[in-house]
């Protein structure tokens, strides 16, 4: 064997490495829980059986629950467009749809703000009608959908270049509608890639922080989200509260690991067999 | 274009995928961004240099700036490191520890925030040791490093190791047979084809850095001027009504995105270009 390293080398590598992950993520991940349970499991089940803390659960979930499917419904409907048809400006498009990605969250609240705050463009507009929109929930849902916007669509986008449109257009021959022929041919092959994408989209829904604590207004049992409940625990100094709601996001997060690890096996082996029939790519 | 777009015509739904694409993306992302330019627009150049240029203003872009460099240097190095592991050893337990790469990315970043700040503080399990060396590593610009390290090694790990993974091991295997030893291999074939990706990895790890927020609070301290970190004195201003100083900020912090945003676009299109001459 002419490649690779002698053993003490490789050795070493490879503990170097672990060692840096045990110290930079390994030991944030085992402090969480080890903070949340640090007065015992009763403490800790009553810090999460508390109506405000339920609320702010709720509304998370609620939250996801729209941004999710409608961030979605957009990623199939790009997709389509980009993957199976040729249009001039496509490269500027996805280029566009990406950029919610590289805006600071604090930025992605702020231009709600300036649309449709007390000074905002729309928001005098708002508020003369009796529609609270910032410092209430649809802010909050609309600044998660700004920032999970790009989320679904550039999972969906090379799956379905990938897989061509020779499928499609069979099936179209023998007589599918347009209906028949997404829901038949063209979503079986980009499952895997569209679960990648919601998976990945739900984690960031549910744990966005910045650009929501800018919309939200932080009222108590209304406008609180679960990490802005963790915020207002942490600095009340209700340190074992606030970690045992952040062991819920922890939670989360690693089941959001497993699940993308499983699906990602999937959904690279979905890019493959595509290649593989298409020969594009 | 007109014969591929005859080609491919035969599927239906063109026309209402790409109106609904654009409108959806007029509505939710091009109109509220357009506001952040047209808020600063209306302050009169005067007011946007004062806002940009306050002192208070200037230390924490510098602080952001240099943070999130020093964080992308760190992560640069480990990352490389870890995606070399990862892409070229087997090692029990492999599969899980290249899951956990991605935590950072999965954990919402208040929860990071909590967590680092408690793990770093003088009395944390970390922070306990370094204080007792006179290092303190919370509420400094240390500790925000430490955040923004944090946040950034995903990055560079992950754009990294598929180039490693791919690189073709025929090349090693003749630098070695024409009498390389394993160090200048390394240095004369493995490194400069990884570089664009190190290069794209260090990038977008510094721009999601300069941005951040939930992770980086808890731990900074935030005192004006000196641990005040840029996307933090965003919500400051906001929160004094001061709209056009927030948008002003948010303009120039956007403006680097972007263009950080157009550097990494440009490597991949250059390097996309070198793999499809070899």
């Amino acid at each position: 064997m002419t490649r690779g390293e002698n053993p003490l080398i490789r050795r070493l590598l490879i503990a170097a490495a672990l060692a840096y992950l045990a110290l930079f993520i390994f030991l944030p991940l085992l402090t969480v829980f080890m903070n949340a349970f640090s007065k015992g499991i009763v403490v800790y089940l009553k810090a999460l059986n508390d109506p405000v803390g339920l609320a702010a659960v709720r509304l998370t979930v609620i939250t996801a629950l729209i941004a999710v499917p409608l961030n979605l419904i957009f990623g199939i409907a790009a997709s389509w467009a980009i993957a199976k048809f040729n249009f001039p400006g496509k490269n500027l498009l996805i280029t566009l749809i990406d950029l919610p990605l590289s805006v600071s969250p604090v930025i992605s609240g702020l231009i709600f703000i300036l649309l449709f705050g007390a000074q905002g463009i729309f928001g005098p507009w708002f508020i003369q009608h009796g529609i609270r929109i910032i410092f209430a929930v649809p802010a909050i849902i609309l600044a998660t959908i700004f920032v999970t916007f790009p989320m679904v669509a550039r999972e969906l986008i090379p799956v379905m270049k990938a897989q061509g449109s020779e499928e499609e257009e069979a099936a179209m021959t023998l007589g599918a509608s347009g209906f028949q022929t997404f829901w038949r041919v063209t979503l079986p092959n980009i499952k895997w890639g569209l679960l990648y994408g919601v998976i990945l989209s739900n984690a960031r829904a549910m744990g966005e922080f910045g650009a929501v604590s800018v919309v939200s207004g932080h009222i108590r049992g209304q406008t609180n989200t679960l990490p802005l409940h963790i915020e207002i625990l942490y600095n009340e100094y209700n340190f074992t509260a606030a970690f045992a709601a952040a062991s819920l996001l922890a939670m989360l997060a690693l089941v959001t690991l497993v699940l993308k690890s499983i699906v990602e096996f999937k959904y690279r082996a979905e890019l493959k067999a595509a290649v593989r029939t298409d020969g594009s790519l | 274009m007109f014969k591929i777009l005859k080609q491919k015509s035969t599927l239906p739904g063109f026309h209402l995928s790409l109106g609904y694409t654009v409108f959806y993306l007029s509505l939710i992302v091009l109109i509220p961004l357009s506001t952040l330019f047209l808020r600063t627009s209306t302050m009169g150049w005067g007011d946007f240099w004062s806002a940009v240029t306050s002192p208070r203003t200037l230390a924490s872009y510098r602080l952001s700036f240099l943070a999130s460099f020093i964080a992308g240097l760190v992560n640069l190095v480990f990352g490389f490191l870890i995606a070399w592991v990862l892409a070229r050893y087997s090692f029990p337990g492999k599969k899980i520890v290249d899951a956990l790469v991605d935590f950072p990315f999965a954990l919402p970043t208040a929860v990071a925030g909590i967590t680092l700040a408690s793990l770093y503080s003088q009395n944390g399990w970390v922070g306990k040791y370094l204080y007792a060396w006179g290092i303190p590593s919370a509420y400094n610009f240390l500790g925000i490093t430490l955040a923004l390290i944090f946040i950034g090694l995903p990055f560079v790990v992950r754009t990294v190791e598929p180039v490693l993974q791919d690189l073709d091991a025929e090349l090693e295997d003749a630098a070695a047979s024409l009498g390389a030893n394993r160090w200048q291999t390394f240095a004369k074939v493995i490194f400069p084809n990884a570089l664009p990706a190190l290069i794209t990895g260090f990038t977008l790890a510094f721009a999601r850095a300069i941005g951040e927020y939930g992770s980086v609070i808890f731990i900074a301290g935030n005192m004006p001027g000196k641990t005040e970190i840029a996307p933090l004195l965003i919500i400051t201003k906001l929160e004094q009504y001061d709209y056009s100083g927030a948008a002003a900020i948010a303009v120039v912090m956007l403006i680097v995105s972007f263009a950080l945003l157009a550097f990494t676009n440009f490597l991949q299109w250059v390097f996309s270009k070198r793999i499809g001459m070899s």
